[in-house]
């Protein structure tokens, strides 16, 4: 009995019926309006807070790890790259509320997107510019590269 | 529910002028229902542009974090990472942005709650965490630059004020958008086109933290590693 609210071509796909649909079903359940729990800019204080909680502990890990120097160099960059990936995370969940419903589908192509440009970018730049100084300065190595 | 939404199925013209003005003329103190999705999906329309925009400057960060990877041994006998950054100094950075940022987030929820004065303390607050990460980054700097460590000195420290100084620019940027935005605030309040702004700013904001989690990670912290 859920008719889409606009016309459309593929009302299967249109997340107002979807959203139409979902709502139907909260209303069986509770018969009453909700409050602000779904889709992008609409957070709770609660969002916010577990956001920065995962922060502080994310950020201060490696911050403890590097400052006492609890590790060897060796394990504790990898250890600082993982920390920093999972952080950001976060953030793109708890304080950009990035989810994967249907009205943000473009958000988050622009941002795979862009995700795989900086990838590319960056671990590509390393690659040559590794290469570069390995093969073609021998003699500088020592000297720290470009330098 | 205090107002019942035009069915659509009676009324399609009058449901989409219901969604219309839902989009513009939302009050949170009325209906939830279908309107609360409509109301979303319009503003994510309205921030996918913006969003796009803070793609692009992800671009610009990430050639600015590639050219910084690629020199920071570059110290031409200058002094390294190790010997320059003092770590302590950065966590209470941190700690101010990443505060700021729930400061801001806060900010975001007085504004569904339609409360004006929760909305400009907040965004009060997160302003002077910013000053304060922005005075600390201009010391820092001025700091570098009197022990002879200024950007002139090698790639690495080029690279280095290039990056960082980027993102202070950003967040000076942040911190006039966020005077404007009082202004709108103390003229108008809570208006849909407010929201929106504050929207954006609030994408803008979060997405700088974003960035400075790469500069803590990737200059400071391996940086002494």
């Amino acid at each position: 009995m859920h008719i889409p609210d606009k016309p459309t071509l593929h009302p299967a796909k249109d997340p107002h019926t979807e959203l139409a649909d979902h709502h139907a079903v909260d209303k069986l359940n509770h018969g009453d309006a909700h409050g602000h729990d779904h889709g992008a800019g609409h957070a709770s204080v609660k969002d916010y807070l577990i956001g920065f909680s995962l922060s502080v502990i994310l950020t201060a890990i490696p911050f403890v790890l590097t400052m006492l120097k609890l590790m060897p160099t060796a394990t504790l960059v990898p250890v600082i790259l993982i920390l920093g990936v999972i952080q950001i995370v976060v953030h793109l969940r708890y304080f950009l509320h990035m989810n994967s419903s249907s009205s943000q589908v473009w958000n988050n192509l622009a941002f795979i997107f862009t995700a795989i440009i900086v990838g590319i970018l960056i671990i590509g730049s390393l690659w040559v510019m590794t290469h570069l100084n390995h093969n073609m300065a021998p003699g500088m190595m020592s000297g720290g590269g470009l330098g | 529910m205090s107002s019942t939404p035009v069915n659509p199925a009676e009324n399609p013209v009058g449901a989409f002028k219901d969604q219309l003005k839902s989009a513009y003329d939302h009050n949170p103190n009325e209906a939830h229902d279908t309107h609360d999705h409509h109301h979303q999906d319009e503003e994510a329309k309205v921030t996918l542009g913006f969003w796009i925009y803070l793609m692009s400057d992800c671009l610009i960060f990430a050639t600015l974090f590639a050219t910084f990877a690629v020199l920071k041994d570059a110290t031409a006998g200058g002094p390294n990472g190790r010997e320059l950054f003092d770590l302590g100094f950065v966590a209470i950075e941190t700690s101010l942005l990443l505060l700021s940022s729930l400061t801001f987030g806060l900010s975001m929820i007085s504004m569904q709650n339609n409360k004006l004065n929760g909305v400009l303390g907040w965004l009060a607050v997160t302003g002077l965490l910013g000053l304060g990460f922005m005075g600390m980054e201009i010391y820092e700097f001025n700091h570098l630059i009197h022990e002879g460590a200024g950007p002139d000195r090698s790639a690495f420290l080029s690279a280095f004020f290039t990056l960082v100084g980027t993102h202070g620019l950003h967040v000076t940027s942040g911190l006039i958008w966020m005077g404007v935005m009082f202004v709108h605030l103390f003229r108008r309040g809570i208006t849909p086109a407010n929201r929106i702004r504050m929207m954006e700013l609030s994408l803008f904001w979060h997405f700088l933290d974003i960035i400075w989690i790469g500069v803590f990670s990737i200059v400071y912290l391996m940086g002494a590693a």
